[in-house]
This record gives structure tokens, sequence and C-alpha cells, in this order.
């Protein structure tokens, strides 16, 4: 006998626990099975890349902490980038250390929050995001003392940095690093050498090299897939050809990996932070351009309004999500003619049918945990 | 000295004793009598449990909040003593919306049919050396007949609410319980077998004559039981039929208002039942090694309850939630092959004990010894079997490189 089962249509989202903001995945199930997934996205539209045309190049900087919210920083170091590269400015060395350093404590907290969500989404009822909020948090005090802010932070400026940190700040930075290690150890021992969490994460969403390589996946996502290929090595930027750091890899590709090679990063980040701390050297924090003018206080403030030569530029970093890259077209006006973010969450979604078909229920929502997206990003 | 007071109206150690005198003095007909005293009895075990939910919400919401890095509830009275009354006020208050599309009465049905089981279930169980509602000679088998009930409870919730998720979680619900119900009713087999007598009662005495809890006797029962009561109250790691991560609230989604609420509080009730039964059977009711004289029991025993529902909320802030198929091979593949050894082994030295004759003082130490070893020799024995904890199991760490470009992957190993 052959029992009859037809397919089952669940929408898992835009509003439900595990979708992390408004995303929509439309899962065709049998059983439990996951025979079709589609993806819906959209909800948090908010048309960044068309706004942006209608603004000046520094009003643009606050766009860019609110595409990925999580990882405001790196946001804002993309972008300032595109912009420097396409005039052609030197960025002071100073301010090239401190972007690389807030660049990694970004990354840090940024990690570690994927970590927490990813053990929430395997069912630790909010323990473990709680205590990796507690080290979240401690980096949003480190960026609250160097630009006021925590979340939004628009602390990259077009030609350096908003303003140079206290001086209080390298000691607590210094404290903060001497406690992560602690707190790494313990996140190894407790989340990624639990039982139940390898239980739940071998063997899912595996992705090989040339699947993730074909979809255009960058990140941790690949390089759990055993691609050994980070942007700071491979075309660095700010600081990162002064310091010395590992690449991270995972070999099996599949979720388990990529939790393993972000918690390898997170230690990777306190090494190029420390290192960063020791060597980073004085001056200036900001280059002056055109009408700039430099307060009293050492704050520097950009003109609001400059024109940039006639021509496009593309700038790419190591966010915490993967390749992050602004293209930016100029026709020599007072705001970019065209820009475009390749946002990092939106093409490593791109094979999540990918991973999902063949896995159950539970399963997807591990493998979209693993992904580590942000729907800001994902939408623009 | 308090043995000078048994049996008089200010014994409390037993509450019985009041209420007994009470009765007796009223001069009622005896099937009167008999109406009265269940009554007082009832009345008296659901204010209990009530005052006890609402006292654990308080405390399961403030103790996670301690293991979460936070300070919970401390806004409603001191300390946020009053969340729990505004929590249920709030449920009250709000309208109880029947979704379109479901059905009306099964969906009523449902919140009602899974309080009830969750409070019978206390009728049977002793609280003090006389205090028990119904000492039932097949005390145990109605707990577990009783507690039955919740699974059609559950479905009918979940397939009533004509919500996707509520269904999943219904049919999750529905395995995931029978495979259960199974180790459960073997880990109170090997109770049974052991003691004899069906009864919670003689079970507590027995424990009391013999100086011992069954814990020390049959350690992997004990650890059965509980693991098979969590599938039951949908406790992490086994809360799949809520797995809010995947599921929304699971076959509840649809629930709002005071019907909400009776599932919230079915959970606790079944909770409670749990730990009561564990405590009756493993950690010797309402005994503690003679100072029951002192102490009231029923103090003993809710203290006891207590102690092990606390294992649950403990577990519940904890650990992460295993997969339902994962969830089903460890109760066919693994629980049930050991709880039916259990079984046979618990069988085979009471027979053992029978034949020898051998004095108490040395057979229990003796089958606690055998029975302690050979559990821990199975389990790893078992999971070794399995493939489990032969390095396949464990964690490792990210492999560090410096060639940009190189591809490192080996190929996925299936799980």
């Amino acid at each position: 006998m052959t029992i009859k089962s037809e397919p089952f249509v669940v929408n898992v989202g835009p509003q439900h626990p595990s979708t992390h903001g408004v995303f929509r995945l439309r899962l065709t199930l049998d059983g439990e099975k996951i025979i079709d997934a589609d993806m819906v996205m959209g909800y948090l539209h908010r048309s960044m890349e068309k706004l942006a045309e209608e603004r000046t190049y520094t009003q643009n900087i606050p766009f860019t902490d609110r595409t990925d919210y999580v990882a405001s920083m790196t946001g804002n170091l993309a972008y300032v980038m595109a912009v420097e590269k396409l005039m052609g400015i030197e960025v002071p060395e100073r301010a090239q250390f401190l972007r690389t350093i807030m660049a990694e404590l970004q990354r840090i907290a940024s990690h570690s929050m994927a970590l927490g969500i990813f053990a929430n989404d395997c069912g630790a009822w909010q323990t473990p995001v709680m205590h990796m909020f507690r080290d979240r948090e401690k980096i949003l005090d480190l960026f609250e003392m160097a630009c006021g802010a925590r979340l939004t932070l628009n602390y990259m400026r077009i030609g350096g940095v908003s303003r140079d940190i206290p001086d209080e700040w390298i000691p607590q930075a210094q404290k903060l690093m001497e406690d992560l290690p602690k707190r790494f150890a313990e996140y190894e021992d407790l989340l990624l050498h639990n039982e139940i969490i390898v239980a739940r994460a071998r063997g899912v969403g595996v992705l090989t090299p040339e699947q993730a390589m074909a979809h255009s996946v960058s990140g941790p996502m690949l390089r759990g897939s055993g691609v050994a290929w980070d942007v700071r090595k491979a075309d660095p930027y700010a600081a990162y050809d002064k310091i010395d750091f590992d690449i991270a890899v995972g070999t099996n590709g599949d979720v388990y990996d990529r939790f393993v090679v972000r918690l390898a990063e997170m230690r990777q980040s306190l090494h190029i932070i420390e290192q960063a701390l020791e060597v980073m050297p004085g001056g200036p924090v900001h280059e002056r351009l055109g009408t700039a003018t430099v307060q009293p206080g050492g704050q520097s403030i950009a003109p609001l309004a400059f024109r940039p030569p006639v021509g496009e530029a593309y700038a790419r970093i190591e966010s915490p999500r993967g390749e992050l890259g602004y293209y930016i077209v100029s026709d020599g006006g007072p705001s970019p003619f065209r820009f475009h973010i390749r946002a990092p969450s939106f093409i490593n979604l791109t094979p999540l049918k990918l991973m999902a078909i063949g896995a159950t229920v539970a399963d997807a929502i591990v493998i979209l945990g693993s992904v580590d997206f942000v729907v800001g990003e994902v939408d623009r | 000295m308090p043995i000078l007071l048994r049996g008089e109206w200010y014994d409390l150690r037993d509450l019985a004793n009041p209420v007994r005198e009470l009765i007796d003095g009223l001069g009622l007909v005896s099937e009167v009598d008999y109406v009265l005293w269940s009554l007082i009895a009832s009345l008296a075990i659901l204010t209990w449990l009530v005052l006890s939910v609402l006292a654990f919400i308080w405390i399961e919401r403030r103790v996670v909040a301690r293991m979460q890095n936070r300070k919970g509830p401390n806004r409603v009275g001191p300390a946020g003593l009053l969340q729990p009354v505004a929590d249920a006020l709030k449920l009250l208050l709000k309208e109880a919306i029947t979704t379109r599309g479901a059905d009306r009465l099964l969906f009523w049905l449902g919140p009602v049919i899974i309080f009830i089981p969750t409070i019978v279930v206390f009728a049977v169980v002793p609280f003090g050396e006389s205090m028990v509602l119904a000492d039932l000679n097949v005390g145990v088998l109605f707990m577990i007949a009783v507690a039955g009930i919740m699974t059609p409870a559950v479905f009918l919730a979940g397939w009533s609410s004509n919500n996707k998720y509520a269904m999943l979680a219904a049919m999750r619900t529905i395995a995931m319980l029978i495979s259960y119900e199974i180790i459960q009713v073997l880990a109170l087999l090997a109770a049974v077998i052991f003691i004899g007598s069906m009864n919670l009662q003689t079970i507590v005495s027995w424990q009391d004559e013999y100086n011992t809890w069954l814990i020390f006797i049959m350690p992997l029962a004990l650890v059965a039981y509980l693991v098979a009561g969590a599938v039951e109250i949908n406790r992490s790691p086994m809360d799949i039929s809520e797995a809010e991560s995947e599921l929304a609230a699971g076959y509840h989604t649809e629930y709002g208002g005071i019907k909400f609420g009776f599932f919230y509080q079915a959970e606790y009730l079944a909770g409670f039942a749990i730990a009561a039964s564990a405590t009756t059977l493993f950690f010797g009711g309402w005994t503690l090694w003679g100072l029951e004289e002192w102490i009231p029991g029923w103090l003993i025993f809710l203290g006891k309850l207590y102690a092990v529902f606390f294992v649950y909320i403990w577990s519940r802030g904890t650990l992460p939630r295993l997969r339902i198929d994962q969830l089903m091979t460890f109760a066919w593949k693994f629980m049930l092959p050991l709880m039916i050894l259990n079984v046979l082994l618990v069988a085979a030295e009471v027979v053992i004990w029978e034949e020898t004759g051998a004095s108490r003082n040395v057979a229990l130490p003796a089958i606690g010894a055998v029975n302690a070893a050979l559990a821990a020799v199975l389990v790893i024995g078992w999971a070794r079997f399995l493939g489990h904890g032969s390095g396949r199991g464990r964690g490792y760490s990210a492999t560090l490189t410096r060639e940009v470009g190189k591809i490192y992957y080996t190929g996925a190993e299936a799980s």
C-alpha cells in the first residue's frame, strides 16, 4: 500500500521568530521534508540606491549605516573607500589603523551575534544570545566612546574618520581584549562543542566549493566551504597589509563549519586589533579635502558637498558577512550618478534553495541562521 | 515531643488530621462525609496547584533571567512578584479569538481537555502519610493513563486551529509522545516490579521501610523517566512541538487570551505531575529518613517536587533543541532497548533476591551498585555501538591558512 501525500506549503515569515527581520521563505513540504524553497524578498526595501542619487556624497554615509545595521562600521568603510578611490584621496595612516580596528571590533560584535542567534535557532532559548550580547555591548561601548553612537555609527568620513579616539579608549579596548579570549573559549566549549549543536549542524546545508563559487558566495560561508578567500588578504585595504593574520577555513562546507570559521575569525580579529593598537602611529585622522575645516579638538568636518571627477569606482572590503562592495559612478555632479551596493547578505542567500531542498524544516531554520544575513542589506 | 501530637487536629504534619477532625465533628452520614472529604481535598489540591503555577511562573522567569545575565521581571510588585498575577489578568481580559476556518468546537475543547488530566493526576499522589485523595491500588497505571489524554488534546488544538505551524507541531507531538510514552511506562514498570505494588502510597512506605530511594537502585530508569517527562511537557531539549524558532508557538500558535493561558498553565501542571511522580517513585515521596516525624511530610514532598521541577527549568535555560528525527532515533534506537534491558534486569534481580533470601542490608546495596555500574556501561557502550562518542559527535576548530585561493574542502560527511 502506498500512502498518498500532497505537498504542503508553509510560509516562514515575513513575521516569524527565525527570519531575523522581515524575510519570507516559502517552503513546500512533504511531511517534514522540504521539496521546494522560494525566497520572497523586498519587505524592507527602502530604495536606498535610488535615494543616494539625490544626496551628496557625504550625506550618503548615514545610508550605509542602515543597510547592514548589525555591522554599520564596515558599511561606512566600504562606501568611503569607494568615494576616496573615485577622488584619489590618500587617507592618513592613523585613520587607516583606526578603520582597521573599528572594522575588526565590528566583526567580533557581528559574529558573536551570529553565533548567539544561531544557537537560538537551534532552540537554546535565548541564553547564548544574551551572553553574546554581553560582549557585543562592551564593543558598542567602545564605539560610543569613539563616535557617540552605538548602532548607526556614521564614523567613517571621506578622507578619514570623523574624529580621533579619546585617551581612555585604548586602555578600555585593551581590557576587553584581555577578557574576550576567555569568553571565546567558553563559547567554543559550550556551543560549538555541544553534542546537540554538533548533531544539528554537522552535515546540514552542505555547499561544495564549486557551488559556493558558482553562486558568488563570499565571507564565512565561502570559507566554511573550504575556499581560502578573504578580501583582507587578497586585496588588502586600510592597514591590513601591515598586519599579520590568518584566514580561517572549514573543510566540510556545512552549517557547523561556517560557525567554526566565524569563531576562528573572532580570534583572528582580536589578534589584528592587538597588533593595530601597538603599531598605530599618531597624526591626523582626516585628510583635508576641498574646503574642509579642522575644528578645535581635532574634529574635522568634510565639506557637505563636493564634486568628484567624472568616472566610476568600485571598492570592496571583507565585511562580517562577506565581500561588501560599493560601486559609484560620478557624472561630475555633487551626488552620485549611480550608486550600487554589492550586498553579501543578498548574494549569500542565493544558494539557499540548493541547501534547503531535502532537509527538514528544523534544518532550514538552522541553514537560514548560518547564512547570517541582515534583511536591511538584503533588501536595501 | 512530636510523637505525642499524633492524630490530634493540631498535628499539622499531616493536613488530613484537621480535616478529619472537622468532618467527624459534623456527624454526617458516611456518604455526605465521603463527598465533603473529596471536595475539601480537591479544593486544597487545586488551590495549591494554582498558587504553585503562579509562583513558578515568577521563579522560572527570574531563574532563567539569572542564567541569561538579565534581571527578569522586577517592575510589578516587590521584586516583580506580582508579575504572574498581572500576566493572568491580562490573559483573562484579552479577547479569546477563534480564527476563521478553525473547527470551533474542537478549538475550544483543546485547552479544556489538556487542562483536565494534568490536574486529575494529583488525585493519586500522596502528599503525606494520609494525604492522598484517592488511594488507588493501581495508582501508577492511573497516572500513566490520565497523562496519555494530553496527547489527543495537543493534537486537537493543533489540528483544529487550521494553521500550518500548529498542524506540523501536532503531527510532531503525536509521533513524539507515542514514542516516549513507551519509555516512560517501561521506566515506571521497572520500579513497580521491584517494589511489587502499583499503589503510590505503598511505594513510598516501601522506600521508607527499606531506608533507600529507588534512584539509588535504578538510576537509569529515573533518567529515562525525566527525559520522557521533558518530552511530555515540552521542555528543551525536547520542546519540538513548541519549537519557537521553527514553528512560531507550535500547536498553540492560534490561541490567545485565556485559552492560551490554559495551555500555559497546563504546561506547568504537567511539569508538576511529572515531578510529583518522579518524587514519589524515585525520591521517597514525603519521607526523608525519619525527618518526616518533625518536618511535615507535605513540606518534604513539595521541596522534592520543586527540586525535580527545577531541573526542567535549568535544562530550558541551557540546552538547544534536537531535531524531530534525532529525537525519535534517540527514543527507539537508544532508550527503548536500554529500558527493556532495565526491566529484565530488575525482574531478574527481584527473583534472585527472593531465591537467595539475602538480607536487605546486603541485597539493596549490591543491586544498587550492579545497576549503577551496568547503567554506565550500557549507556556508554550502546552509544559507542550506535556510532556516537567516537569522535564523530565532537566539535573541531577551523583550519588556519595564508594561502589565498587554496581550497581545503574535503567533502562533507553524512550525519
